[in-house]
């Protein structure tokens, strides 16, 4: 029995690392083609059919690329920091439910890696985590750019961390459990929790698009102020794995706003992995949307924006909630 | 071995507290390759100042050594953005200078062509300035809508970017057939693209946030350092050659100046939106004013080259394209400074001659270089972020400014 559950836990490492690879390569070509599409161009169309086989082209690219390192960078700091940054995206996944249980060979096989009782609180703690990933690559790399990045993604980490944490409080409060399995179980009996929850889920998505690190809240890379910020200097693999963390955050960000206020794979119809999926899309979507649309933040404005208004917001409402959960309301 | 001491003395800005960073000549929001030396203060400005000549290319030399006509080729390419101004500034110089009576049709036209340019430079203006505050998609609306703009220039001129189109005397060609028609459909469909435009933009609070109160720029200063275009108009004061010294009849044409006063570069946007407008008001004045086709370029063939038929049948017409081809036309001797509204201010020139035909002394007075020396007032005390803005708001263009 034993045996055949660490078996399945081993396919299911396999299939969500090979999922979220899959989800990173396309979301970026997904990208491309939206933006493509928001701005009078084509988009990468040329590999394969509609360019379906553009990221593989790219991968390719990154893969044969010289990995560079200037010559004052801190070579361990250098090296680590890329790893730390994509270590922490992949690793929050492992707590999100992707689908509803299922049966086989007599065992009931949960959809997520792990399922502890605190799951929520553990996601939170690797996906801020991921934030010494931009910190060290922007001190290590001995560049001026990088390092103003690496301040500037601290800086906005400490603004935005305390008012998405409170902002997803209220979830634990109204479910009664930290445990994501069971959050979206709640949800399936008493209906999905966007609604009631709406200032929460505002305030949450606000803020995960500042811990993806995507316009608006795109300071620490800034292309048209900081070049690229904290990874102007990478190149090659370490680059792309900047890279594939910044969208498996992507990623990330939707799966837990799907899961606490979307009903995770809650949905008629379709079998729940769809359902995610589709739910994980649209999210994406948005975050691609706002890109092409809205102008960058200004540092000084952004740290207001999160430490007057986010913060005393997700405040109140996590206290209005606090009320109305414990019944004086 | 360059001590802390021996920094500190040369450059009593920088200290520990301090790094310099140089944003380019290589960077992706400089506009080509001007380099800005800052002295930060984490991201607080302490210093900054423009570096220049990357793009020198030593235009006032190289024209002293070429004929009026050839000259014009170079003034095409100071604010490759606005050639048509540039054309202009320097062929009513000349023309000053040798009393040429121009046909009043080759002057609207030439109103015309200058207007189109305005608009065509502030939508490269508008594009690439939202863009570097960090929209990129209305960059790409900008260029489809430019792009109609250097379509109607290359159908008039051949050429879409350096057209020469004006020339001493006139025009180089005719109007092509049709010509009307396509700009009334550029007049009919531009104001709908401008309303989207400037919903992308009014009233967003992160765009108004980037800009109010941001790279202020005072009379006084624009007085010192000689300022002038929309950074002057956005301190209030409505300083426009097109009103005050009117060439080309722009006094015929009803259009007002748009100002602001507060100096910022919120300030500067509104005045180069309101100006595009305007400018659409003059170009629809001039189609009404002129015949589709017609006389373009005055009959002194002392200046001006003969037709192609001519050439062939006519004796004195061949000797007259010889002579103009080969040596060029003589200007009397005498200086004359000649400035016209470019998009990006006064645009001038100063000529002087010798009574040969090419230039004794070509100076160009390009706006840019004037409007960057401010770089050091108007981004001090800001963030790095707020260089950005300051350079995308007084919109430099560094072939202007490097010449």
């Amino acid at each position: 029995m034993i045996l055949l559950q660490t078996i399945f836990l081993i396919i299911k490492i396999v299939l969500l690392i090979g999922i979220l690879m899959g989800g990173f390569a396309y979301a970026t070509l997904l990208e491309r083609r939206l933006l493509g599409f928001f701005q009078l161009r084509l988009g990468p169309n040329r590999v394969g059919p509609g360019g379906l086989l553009q990221p593989i082209a790219d991968g390719l690219k990154m893969a044969l690329k010289e990995d560079l390192m200037p010559n004052g960078a801190d070579p361990f700091v250098y090296r680590l920091a890329p790893v730390v940054a994509l270590f922490a995206a992949l690793s929050v996944d492992a707590v999100i439910p992707f689908g509803a249980p299922v049966h086989l060979f007599g065992l009931t096989v949960y959809l997520d890696i792990a399922n502890p009782s605190i799951g929520l609180l553990i996601a939170f703690a690797f996906s801020s985590l991921g934030v010494y990933g931009l910190v060290l690559g922007g001190w290590a790399s001995q560049n001026k750019y990088s390092l103003l990045g690496g301040i500037r993604a601290s800086a906005q980490i400490i603004s935005y961390e305390l008012a998405m944490g409170l902002a997803v409080l209220g979830v634990i409060m109204t479910t009664g459990t930290a445990n994501l399995y069971d959050i979206v179980v709640y949800q399936h009996h008493h209906g999905w929790l966007w609604l009631p929850q709406i200032g929460a889920f505002l305030i949450y998505f606000v803020t995960g698009i500042a811990e993806t690190n995507r316009t608006p809240f795109d300071l620490p890379e800034a292309e048209s102020e900081l070049v690229a910020g904290y990874h102007t200097e990478y190149s090659g693999m370490r680059f792309a794995s900047y890279y594939i963390a910044e969208y498996v955050n992507m990623i990330t960000v939707s799966g837990l706003a799907v899961t606490l206020f979307f009903g995770g794979w809650l949905g008629p119809w379709l079998p729940p992995i769809i359902w995610f999926f589709i739910k994980i899309g649209i999210f994406l979507f948005i975050f691609i949307w706002i890109r092409a649309t809205l102008p960058r933040f200004r540092y000084d404005k952004l740290m207001n924006f999160g430490w007057k208004f986010l913060l005393p917001a997700a405040l109140i409402y996590f206290l209005a909630t606090a009320l109305f959960v414990s019944g004086v309301l | 071995m360059a001590t802390k001491e021996m920094r500190a003395e040369r450059d009593p800005a920088l200290t520990d507290e301090t790094m310099v960073i140089n944003l380019g000549p290589q960077h992706p929001s400089t506009h080509g390759v001007l380099r800005v030396r800052l002295t930060l203060d984490g991201e607080r400005v302490v210093k900054a100042e423009p570096v220049i000549g990357y793009l020198h290319t030593g235009f006032e030399k190289t024209a002293e050594t070429l004929t009026y006509q050839q000259c014009n080729t170079i003034t095409d390419r100071l604010d490759y953005l606005a050639p048509m101004t540039n054309n202009l500034a320097f062929v009513l110089a000349v023309e000053r200078m040798m009393d040429i009576e121009v046909p009043k049709r080759a002057q609207y036209v030439r109103v015309l062509f200058s207007e189109l340019t305005r608009v065509a430079s502030h939508l490269v203006w508008l594009g690439t300035h939202v863009m570097d505050l960090g929209a990129m998609s209305l960059f790409f609306y900008c260029m489809r809508e430019r792009e109609v703009i250097l379509d109607l220039i290359e159908a008039a001129a051949g050429v879409r970017m350096n057209p020469s189109y004006f020339r001493v005397g006139g025009l180089a060609y005719d109007l092509p057939e049709g010509f009307h028609e396509k700009v009334r459909d550029f007049l009919k469909d531009f104001p709908r693209w401008m309303t989207t435009y400037r919903n992308l933009v009014d009233g967003n609070p992160l765009i108004n946030e980037r800009l109010v109160g941001i790279s202020l720029l005072d009379r006084q200063t624009c007085y010192q350092y000689g300022v002038t275009g929309p950074n002057m108009r956005a301190t209030g004061l409505a300083l426009d050659l097109r009103k005050d010294e009117p060439y080309c009849y722009y006094d015929e044409f009803e259009f007002a100046v748009p100002t602001r006063t507060q100096c910022d570069a919120y300030a500067r946007f509104w005045v180069r939106v309101e100006e595009i407008y305007e400018s659409m008001k003059i170009i629809d004045q001039v189609l009404g004013k002129i015949s589709p086709q017609g006389e373009y370029a005055t009959t002194d063939r002392k200046v001006s080259l003969p037709p192609r038929d001519e050439i062939y049948g006519n004796m004195e017409a061949l000797i007259h394209q010889f002579k103009l081809v080969t040596a060029g036309f003589p200007v009397p001797q005498g200086e004359v400074y000649q400035a016209v509204e470019g998009p990006r201010g006064e645009m001038g020139f100063y000529l002087v001659s010798d009574g040969g035909p090419k230039p004794y002394r070509w100076r160009a007075r390009t706006p840019s270089y004037y409007n960057l020396q401010t770089m050091p007032i108007i981004a001090k005390d800001g963030l790095v972020a707020d260089v950005i803005t300051a350079i995308g708001s007084i919109d430099i263009m560094l072939g202007d400014v490097d010449k």
